[in-house]
């Protein structure tokens, strides 16, 4: 060996970081009191925080009341959430008929396995499980929910309400959307020109209206052409429109996602033999569905949101029906508390969403593309 | 030159005639005449731009024509989507990227066109894919995923997965050059092989070691235009045109 050669023999081991650059004191000293503006701007963060959240707080959870059977039980001088508790149910089940219940429960129970089978990373079958909730499970929770065969009564939709129509109206606007969505965004990228075009000026109609007026046509203008005999169903007009109006927007959503497949992947695919529709299923559609998934949910929280709006067609969402407890002459004045508490409804299940979608955008980035 | 190769004079597998194609105004195929028999190896090279890729994406349809006849394996290319069904079939294809499909494992990669586009059953067609997977020597990665494998394994894979289809022609398109240089051999290798064992190929490559030891012709490309053709001892050595001798001594001399 000539003498200019280093060499080390020795492994250095793994020490620690040095102390102040972790722990929640070197994470303080960092990030909330780096420069004496940046201490000064944390102090008077700190206070507003302080004269906001302590009567928040205090009015929402510490001096409020929770149970009792009139608004006589509310005495602490907080919020009066024996309202909400007393009517609890009916915010939840709407006009249902009580005995009948358990049917909705079941519904979202059935819908809630199903959809944990399909999101959970390691679960056998998935295939036939999304075959199952795709095509088996609507026909299913219909005939739970409505009733009308296997000695189930007939629940009328005009009964149906609540948080449990909230959902039902978001979860079906969303899964019916999709494939149309799938359709128009492959039509709007087809190379025939009138397939494109009319996918383009759908897309674009549908985009430039607001959700209200759809369902106002659908409601007030759609009776007007079709013969009084048929009683088209309200809710299900409702239906239509939303999905109609949201299949516009999952097309964007979708043809975002194929925009960012590479040429590449078409061209292996061609090459191999694979035809459009193959070629779409198996190679693009599958990679471009996780892209799409943050956007989908967003898309779904969006019209979550916008679902309350069918109040204005008379039919009663769970805004709707805790603004109809709010009308009720025994519980007048806790509009605070009603409407607190719708917010804190969609804001569960708003988070709750856009939190998956996040996991899942980090589970699709590593693992190099493994499912 | 191995001895089992045999090139059948009468058995056309590729025919180019007088094809012209454009891109908006820009022609970028200008009377292109090629014919390939069964068995025969053709390397084309020539200066970026000058058309390689756009002459052999036209044989499987990848690019439209526009002008002049394509016969593949007897079947004309036209508009029927038949016709380009049937030769897709006949002709694999790898690309300079590879092109493997990222959310499927290698030995889906494989099997899949075997299944969906010949209807093999499952099993089978999993076979099939073991065996040139065995044969690119890369078996032992079948259930890894793409991106867990290096570019030459890769590109390996690419090359079974388009012998899994059996088909009679394969063209390659710069399959190396996105390889690192200490991954070139492993490619070239199979390719090797893949000459020895009778396959028609149309390679676009630069590289000039493969030219001469395996084509049975080597074509030069410029601006569109198939301007020398020859056997690849006579074209490295005596060159016939200026441009060719310029191309040459250009990427011979580093
Ligand atoms: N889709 C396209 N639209 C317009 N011009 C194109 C298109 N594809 C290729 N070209 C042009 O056609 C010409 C030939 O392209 P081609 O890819 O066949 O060249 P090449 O010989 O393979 O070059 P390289 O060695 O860079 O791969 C180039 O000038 C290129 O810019
Ligand atoms: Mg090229």
């Amino acid at each position: 060996m000539s003498d200019s050669a280093k060499v080390t023999d020795k492994l250095l081991p793994d020490l620690p970081p040095p102390a102040n650059s972790t722990g929640f004191i070197g994470w303080m000293r960092m990030h909330l009191f780096s420069t004496p503006a940046n201490a000064l701007l944390t102090l008077f963060a700190a206070y507003l925080l302080y004269i906001l959240m302590v009567p928040s707080i205090n009015w929402a959870l510490i001096s409020a009341d929770w149970i009792g059977d009139s608004r006589d039980a509310c005495t602490s001088g907080g919020a009066c959430w024996v309202f909400v508790y007393n009517r609890f149910d009916q915010f939840m089940y709407g006009f249902y008929p009580e005995v009948e219940r358990w049917r909705i429960d079941i519904t979202f129970v059935l819908l809630v396995v199903l959809a944990a089978w399909l999101m959970l990373p390691r679960m056998p079958k998935k295939g036939l499980v999304s075959f199952i909730t795709l095509i088996i499970y609507p026909v299913v929770a219909f005939f739970l929910l409505y009733g009308g065969s296997f000695g189930l009564e007939v629940v009328e939709t005009h009964k149906w309400g609540g948080m449990s129509l909230t959902l039902i109206l978001a979860i079906v606007g969303i899964v019916a959307a999709l494939p149309f969505g799938v359709l128009l965004a492959l039509g709007r990228r087809s190379e025939m020109p009138i397939v494109k075009s009319i996918c383009v000026v759908y897309i674009e109609f549908w985009r430039g209206v607001p959700l209200i007026t759809v369902l106002f046509m659908a409601s007030v203008m759609l009776p007007l052409f079709v013969p009084e005999e048929v009683d088209f169903d309200k809710l299900l007009r409702a239906m239509i429109g939303i999905v109609l109006f949201q299949s516009a927007y999952m097309a964007e959503v979708v043809r975002g996602g194929l925009q960012a497949i590479p040429k590449g992947q078409y061209e292996a695919a061609q090459a191999l033999g694979l035809n459009y529709w193959k070629m779409m299923g198996l190679i693009v559609l599958p990679q471009a569905l996780k892209l799409m998934i943050p956007g989908i949910v967003n898309t779904f929280i969006a019209l979550f949101k916008d679902t309350s709006l069918v109040l204005i067609i008379g039919l009663f969402d769970i805004l709707a029906i805790v603004q109809a407890g709010l009308s009720d002459p025994n519980w007048l004045g806790f509009s605070v508390e009603g409407y607190t508490f719708v917010a804190l409804m969609f804001w569960v299940f708003c988070f709750g969403m856009s939190k998956y979608s996040q996991h899942l955008e980090k589970r699709f980035h590593t693992g190099h593309g493994a499912r | 030159m191995s001895m089992t190769h045999q090139v059948e004079d009468d058995k056309l597998m590729v025919e180019m005639r007088g094809v012209n194609k454009w891109y908006g105004q820009f022609h970028v195929l200008k009377d292109v005449n090629l014919e390939v028999k069964k068995g025969e190896r053709i390397v084309i090279c020539g200066p970026s731009g000058s058309g390689k890729s756009t002459t052999i994406r036209c044989i499987n349809r990848l690019e439209e024509h526009q002008k002049g006849d394509i016969i593949v394996d007897g079947t004309t290319l036209n508009n029927d989507l038949k016709n380009i069904e049937t030769i897709r079939r006949e002709v694999g294809m790898v690309f300079q990227h590879f092109n493997l499909f990222p959310h499927l494992t290698v030995l889906e990669n494989c099997a899949l066109a075997p299944i969906w586009v010949r209807k093999t059953p499952r099993d089978e067609a999993e076979e099939i894919a073991m065996k040139y997977l065995r044969r690119v020597k890369i078996e032992e990665q079948a259930l890894k995923y793409p991106g867990q494998l290096s570019g030459g394994q890769q590109q390996r894979v690419a090359i079974a997965r388009s012998l899994c289809m059996n088909p009679q022609i394969m063209l390659f398109d710069e399959p190396t050059s996105a390889l690192d240089p200490e991954m070139i051999k492993e490619v070239l290798d199979v390719m090797v092989e893949l000459a020895d064992e009778g396959m028609t190929m149309i390679c676009v490559t630069h590289e000039m070691g493969f030219a001469k030891t395996v084509a049975d012709r080597v074509i030069f490309m410029d601006k569109g235009q198939i301007i020398e053709e020859n056997e690849p001892h006579e074209f490295f050595n005596n060159p016939q045109s200026e441009r060719t001798q310029a191309f040459l001594s250009q990427i011979l001399n580093h």
